[in-house]
C-alpha cells in the first residue's frame, strides 16, 4: 500500500503541507518496502485545476491513501472515483504522520 | 468601426463614458462586460431579442473508452481526470477547444451542448444595444464575448469591457479600432493603467486617456500621460451630484452641465482616433 503527504519539504523530517494541489512536495509511503519517496508536486504551477492535476499524478503513482491539510472538491471527486482514502491529521512532522499510520493513529476523513 | 472603452482598474467609469458617449454619438452600445453587465440600467434598454449562447464540453463515451487516458494527458486545462472508473469531465475548466476529440484512438468522444448564458438585442435613446450575461458561476465568458463581436453591425459601435487586462479584454480588443482608457488619479488607477496601456500599445491599438473623478489640476495621471505623449481626451471632475445621477441609474447627459464633457470628448475621439 502507498500513501503520499502532501509536504513542504523533501526530509523526513519536513512538515506536512496543509495545501494539497499547490503542496511543495509529495512524500510517498511504501508500507511493503517501508521506503519513503520524495516527488515534486508538478500541479504547483498549473494555472487551474491544481487539484484534479495533483489528484491524477498520485494515481499515476499508485497512491492508495493521501494524507493533507485542506482537499477541494474536483480533487476529493477524482481520488475517491478511484477509491483513494483521505487523512487530515493537522500540521505534523512527515515522521510522525508515518509512525502514526503504522499505529493505526489515523482517522479516515470521509468526504 | 468598433471603439472598445476598457479601464485597467475596475469602478474607474467605463460604464458612464461608454453609455454617454454612445448616446451622445448615436453609437451602437455592446457591453462586453458580461461578468457584470449594467450599461442597460442606465439606457434603460428595452430588450427584443433573446439568444442563448452555448459551447461544446466533451461527453465520453464509456462503452467505446478504452481507457488509455490519452485526452486526459493532452488536456491543458485539467478538465479531464484519469480515475480508476474512466475519465472524468470537469465541465467549468473545458475551453472547448476539441483537442481530446483529436487524440482520442477509439472516438470515444463526443461533445454536448452547455449553455453559459444569453445574448440580450435591444433598443434605447435611439441607438441599439446588445449585452452579454454570463451565467452565474460559470467563469469562462470569452465565448459570449466573441458570438457579440462577430455579428456587430458595420456602423459606430461602443464597446464597454470587461476590467482589467484579462483573456475577455484581449478577446475584445481583438475587434477594436480605436480605444478610451478610463482611469481615476489614484495610485491604482495608475497601475493598471499602466497595464491597460501596455496591452493596447502591444496590440497597435490608437487610443486616448480619460481621467475620471479629477480633483486637482496636477495629478498622476497627467504626469505619466505627459511623460509617455498620451492623449487626455477628457477630464470628469470629482463632483457629488455625478455620483447622484449615477446612484439614480441617469445618464449625465440628461443633465445640460455635464453635456460639454461628451461633446468634447466626442469631438476629441473623432480626431485623434478615428481619423487614422
Amino acid at each position: 500500500m502507498k500513501i503520499a503527504i502532501s509536504s513542504q519539504g523533501k526530509e523526513k523530517e519536513s512538515l506536512i503541507d496543509l495545501r494539497f494541489g499547490r503542496c511543495t512536495y509529495f512524500q510517498i509511503y511504501d508500507t511493503d518496502t517501508e521506503k519513503l519517496t520524495a516527488i515534486e508536486n508538478s500541479a504547483i504551477s498549473s494555472t487551474g485545476g491544481a487539484g484534479i492535476q495533483a489528484a491524477n499524478l498520485l494515481l499515476n503513482e499508485n497512491v492508495d491513501a493521501v494524507v493533507t491539510g485542506i482537499l477541494g472538491p474536483n480533487a476529493v471527486q477524482v481520488l475517491k472515483a478511484s477509491d483513494v482514502k483521505f487523512f487530515t491529521p493537522g500540521i505534523k512532522k512527515i515522521s510522525d504522520i508515518i509512525s502514526d499510520y503504522k499505529e493505526n493513529k489515523l482517522e479516515v476523513k470521509e468526504y | 468601426m468598433n471603439i472598445v472603452v476598457l479601464s485597467g482598474k475596475g469602478g474607474t467609469g467605463k460604464t458612464l463614458v461608454s453609455t454617454n458617449l454612445a448616446v451622445y454619438m448615436g453609437a451602437n452600445y455592446i457591453d462586453t462586460d458580461v461578468e457584470e453587465p449594467n450599461g442597460f440600467i442606465f439606457l434603460k434598454s428595452v430588450v427584443e431579442e433573446t439568444a442563448y449562447v452555448e459551447i461544446d464540453i466533451p461527453d465520453i463515451d464509456k462503452q467505446k473508452c478504452v481507457m488509455c487516458f490519452k485526452c486526459v494527458d493532452f488536456c491543458e486545462f485539467n478538465a479531464l481526470a484519469k480515475t480508476k472508473q474512466g475519465v472524468l469531465v470537469f465541465d467549468k475548466l473545458c475551453h472547448s477547444c476539441g483537442g481530446c476529440k483529436i487524440v482520442c484512438p477509439v472516438d470515444a468522444v463526443n461533445y454536448k451542448k452547455k449553455n453559459i448564458g444569453i445574448i440580450e438585442k435591444g433598443k434605447a435613446n435611439h441607438i441599439k444595444c446588445i449585452r452579454g450575461v454570463l451565467n452565474i458561476g460559470e467563469p469562462i465568458a470569452v465565448p459570449i464575448i466573441k458570438e457579440i463581436l462577430n455579428n456587430l453591425d458595420d456602423t459606430l459601435n461602443m464597446i464597454d469591457a470587461s476590467p482589467g487586462t484579462s483573456c475577455n479584454v484581449v478577446k475584445t480588443l481583438e475587434y477594436a479600432d480605436a480605444a478610451i482608457l478610463v482611469t481615476e488619479p489614484t495610485k491604482f488607477g495608475l497601475h493598471d493603467l499602466g497595464r491597460a496601456v501596455k496591452l493596447v500599445e502591444d496590440l497597435n491599438i490608437p487610443f486616448g486617456v480619460v481621467i475620471n473623478r479629477i480633483t486637482e489640476e496636477n495629478n498622476i495621471i497627467k504626469d505619466y500621460c505627459k511623460e509617455n505623449k498620451i492623449h487626455i481626451l477628457a477630464e470628469i471632475k470629482h463632483d457629488k451630484n455625478v455620483a447622484v445621477l449615477y446612484s439614480k441609474g441617469e445618464l449625465l447627459l440628461e443633465d445640460d452641465r455635464y453635456k460639454e464633457i461628451f461633446e468634447s470628448l466626442s469631438n476629441k475621439v473623432k480626431e485623434n482616433l478615428l481619423c487614422k
